[in-house]
């Protein structure tokens, strides 16, 4: 090695101590997140578009207005369930293993459960009316659908942070860029949701 | 090789050697699957897409020698549908977004100074993916079973009840399967551009190049989503009756139309818009000066990519929407020839400012600007809604967007692949060759699509497999038939000077043009680590500037070299100082099994056998599991994507 004096205080050393600047991870995953974003924003413009070309009425003839409870429910399980995961994040920043598998296991729990209560939604919609009733039931399942879908994969993307946090040498103080990945990504999927209660369940009301 | 330079003194031998011990790959079976060097990849890019061109343009003449006189019966109504479907799709789709990026992937991480890619894995799954996705369109076209309802697929005649069988399943499941590589490559560019420039690259000094392809990566980000959601709307409507499209039961058909124009428009700016880079870079080359307003021009680029997601409803001005709205989206696609204008002017002045170098690319450069402002005149021809509205589905429409198309994007691409072939190969061209091919293709253009023009307003509606004599079309169609002959011939001269270069073409030195930005810096072609020091740049064109090539020589420092390991530098978002050295992965077979997972995954969609699609996303879910799983390392080490 030529000049390993250089090589202790050149500017690699001297910045190498520190994160410095946005990682091409984190741009990564807040470009997928952006396209993602745009994915939803047109699922719900379709909504609101054939809604105003339906007609006064909405939902159509035959077909309830969403209840409200269910769906709310749903939002207290799920909206804070970025908490857990923040908590976490900040663990890890500081080295503190356990506060990482906590808080994921934590936001996993929580994501399960808005699964299941989604589930449960479906059971009782689908006496109801199905995606083939006709235009109302294909943007209900399909819009609700694609975002339970969007919950799995976040849950999959948790278990699997989790499941390699359980072996050492993984994460770190200074490793923690799959963490605020999948974070990001969580919080995404957070965050459309309450789009998905207004556009679904409460502007029906309005 | 003769072309190698001799070590540059800014490394030594022993760092050559190990630049190469790490970045080097042996030809072999197995480093073809797995390599995930960009120019690898984007020579891919270009010979697949050069391929699915091949294909297009032979439908197209399929297509012309049916329309040469009337009443011909060489192919009927059912071929010819699914000809000029796959010819738009292929065109728009397969070859010029893919062709674009095949250009972008050689060219970013040379142009700023770079390594490889952001993510090179991804990078590989692109190109494999656009493959895949590309073979899966046209796998169906012997069975008979090719998309046939035009390139833009309008409900209701693309629904399951006008249009049976699998035609249009293949369309909408191929184009979502396409966009998972236009999607990962669009990232990619924008992250690479934003990340790896090398240090000194402050945004003031990005090539206009890079510039077009980051803008282009924003707008598929944006637009895409569009298309997605109105593919996989399409096919839920036709597999698994929803009804989305269908007004019997509360959906509307104009919702396709909306959506697919809202992804519709920016993409005829996607497409353009790198091509329009090239251009720019090929200019300082051939007028011996810098690009005459960079700051406008950069300007100009940004804008029109925020602009052209407001003009969408000038695809819709005969479908009957309120009147308020065609005022709006008039005046907004009026509004974006001002950009596009600022460009040409810019370019124009380039030109007169500077000392031509007559040569091939700056030839087909010229071409490119005769012929799009040809395209650009009849486009701002059709933001007047009464007009347009006029020959709106006639010939006039595929004249425009042929001039356009050809123009803005067909012209460049050939002045870019004369341009950087002595880059890409390490061979020049012949330019008698080159010239020959230039005239052809130019002739041949004019010749075939400005006759459309004429029996556009004598009103020949667009796809037509045949049409009647009394109509008086049949002198002119036969122009046109005999112009894309012409056509073809140049093409495959153009096919023929790249042969030829590659087989007999002398030896390319690293800078053949002197071109001003950091490609012609490096070997021709370069090496697998691209340079043996990463330069620092101090000025908008360092390959001219003695302070920017002194810092990959003489001036060369121990930290730019980064010879152990595969490693290449991060840089700030905005100035281009440094962060610190990242490390790049190595080869894979994961992005190949990836794409494969994938394209059993649609394919099992299309043909219904559900469980082995269920099977295949569970695969593509293991395989990412295993892609990003976290590399067991002491929290101490640094400097590693963790």
């Amino acid at each position: 090695m030529s000049g390993s004096m250089t090589a202790a205080t050149g500017t690699e050393a001297l910045t190498t101590e520190m994160p410095v600047g946005r990682s091409t991870g984190w741009w990564g995953m807040v470009m997928f997140v952006a396209t993602e974003a745009t994915l939803f924003a047109c699922l719900l413009g379709s909504y609101f578009y054939l809604r105003f070309q339906y007609g006064p009425t909405w939902p159509p003839p035959g077909i309830t207005e969403p209840t409200l409870l269910r769906p709310l429910v749903m939002t207290a399980v799920l909206l804070p369930s970025s908490l857990p995961v923040i908590w976490a994040e900040h663990g890890i920043r500081r080295g503190e293993r356990w506060r990482l598998r906590a808080g994921l296991a934590t936001t996993l729990v929580l994501g399960a459960t808005f699964l299941a209560l989604q589930a449960s939604e479906y059971t009782e919609k689908l006496r109801e009316f199905t995606m083939t009733t006709n235009a109302y039931g294909s943007l209900f399942y399909v819009i609700t659908g694609f975002h339970g879908l969007h919950v799995l994969i976040g849950l999959t993307m948790i278990s699997w942070l989790l499941a390699a946090s359980l072996r050492g040498g993984s994460f770190g103080s200074h490793r923690h860029d799959r963490v605020r990945n999948v974070a990001i990504y969580w919080h995404f999927v957070d965050v459309v949701w309450a789009a998905i209660l207004f556009t679904i369940y409460l502007s029906p009301r309005l | 090789m003769s072309t190698t330079a001799a070590p540059a003194p800014g490394a030594s031998r022993g760092d050559l050697a190990r630049l190469e011990r790490h970045w080097g790959e042996t030809p072999s079976v197995r480093s073809w699957l797995t390599t995930v060097d960009h120019k690898r990849i984007g020579r891919r890019y270009l010979v697949t897409a050069g391929l699915f061109f091949a294909l297009a343009g032979l439908s197209a003449l399929a297509m012309r020698t049916q329309l040469a006189r009337p009443e011909a019966g060489m192919l009927s109504p059912e071929e010819y549908n699914q000809l000029f479907t796959m010819h738009g799709t292929t065109m728009i789709f397969l070859f010029a977004t893919p062709m674009l990026f095949g250009f972008g992937n050689v060219l970013v991480p040379l142009m700023i100074g770079s390594r490889d890619m952001a993510f090179p894995k991804l990078n590989a799954l692109g190109y494999w993916v656009f493959l895949f996705s590309g073979l899966f369109m046209w796998a169906s076209l012997p069975f008979g079973a090719a998309p046939n309802n035009g390139w833009f697929a309008y409900v209701p005649l693309s629904d399951e009840q006008h249009n049976p069988g699998l035609h249009m399943d293949v369309y909408s499941l191929g184009l979502l399967f396409l966009g998972v590589a236009t999607t990962a490559g669009s990232i990619n560019f924008i992250v690479t551009a934003l990340k790896l420039r090398a240090p000194g690259m402050s945004l003031n000094r990005v090539p206009l190049f890079v510039w077009a392809i980051v803008a282009t990566g924003f707008m598929v980000i944006f637009a895409l989503p569009a298309l997605n959601v109105d593919n996989a709307m399409l096919f839920l409507d036709r597999r698994f009756g929803t009804h989305f499209f269908d007004p019997e039961a509360g959906g509307n058909v104009l919702l396709w139309q909306h959506l697919f124009w809202i992804f519709g428009h920016p993409d005829v700016y996607i497409i353009v818009m790198p091509a329009l880079g090239i251009v720019s870079a090929v200019l300082p080359a051939f007028t011996r000066r810098g690009v005459v307003g960079y700051p406008l021009v950069v300007l100009a680029i940004v804008s029109i990519s925020i602009i052209s997601f407001g003009v969408w409803v000038h695809h819709m001005f005969a479908t009957g929407l309120p009147q308020l709205s065609y005022s709006f989206f008039s005046a907004a696609s009026t509004i974006i020839t001002i950009p596009s204008g600022i460009q040409i002017f810019a370019w124009l002045a380039t030109m007169m400012l500077g000392r031509l170098v007559l040569r091939v690319p700056l030839l087909f450069v010229i071409g490119f600007i005769v012929t799009f402002v040809l395209g650009g005149l009849t486009g701002a021809m059709f933001a007047l809604t009464a007009f347009d509205q006029q020959v709106t589905d006639s010939y006039f429409v595929v004249a425009h967007f042929h001039y356009v198309l050809i123009g803005g994007a067909v012209f460049p691409m050939l002045a870019g692949i004369y341009f950087w072939l002595p880059k890409i190969t390490g061979r020049m061209y012949h330019e008698g060759l080159g010239r020959w091919a230039f005239w052809l293709v130019f002739v041949g253009m004019h010749v075939t699509f400005f006759p459309m023009h004429l029996y556009g307003l004598f009103g020949m509606p667009r796809r037509v497999y045949t049409y009647r004599s009394e109509a008086g079309w049949d002198g002119w169609n036969l122009v046109s038939t005999v112009g894309s002959y012409v056509l073809a011939l140049g093409l495959l001269l153009v096919l023929v000077g790249v042969v030829h270069a590659i087989r007999r073409g002398r030896p390319a030195p690293p800078d053949p043009w002197g071109g001003d930005t950091l490609d012609w810096s490096t070997d021709s072609p370069p090496k697998p680590y691209n340079f043996p020091v990463l330069p620092r740049v101090r000025s908008l064109h360092p390959n001219w500037d003695g302070p920017s090539r002194e810092s990959m020589a003489t001036g060369a420092e121990p930290d730019r070299v980064l010879a152990d390991g595969r490693r290449t530098l991060r840089t700030s978002e905005l100035d281009g100082r440094r962060e610190r050295a990242v490390e790049m992965p190595e080869p894979s077979f994961q992005p190949l099994v990836l794409a494969l997972a994938m394209l059993t995954f649609f394919t099992a969609l299309l043909l219904a056998w559900y469980p082995v699609a269920a099977g295949a996303a569970a695969t593509v879910a293991v395989t990412l599991a295993v892609w990003l799983w976290p590399p067991r390392r002491p929290d101490t080490e640094v400097g590693v994507s963790a």
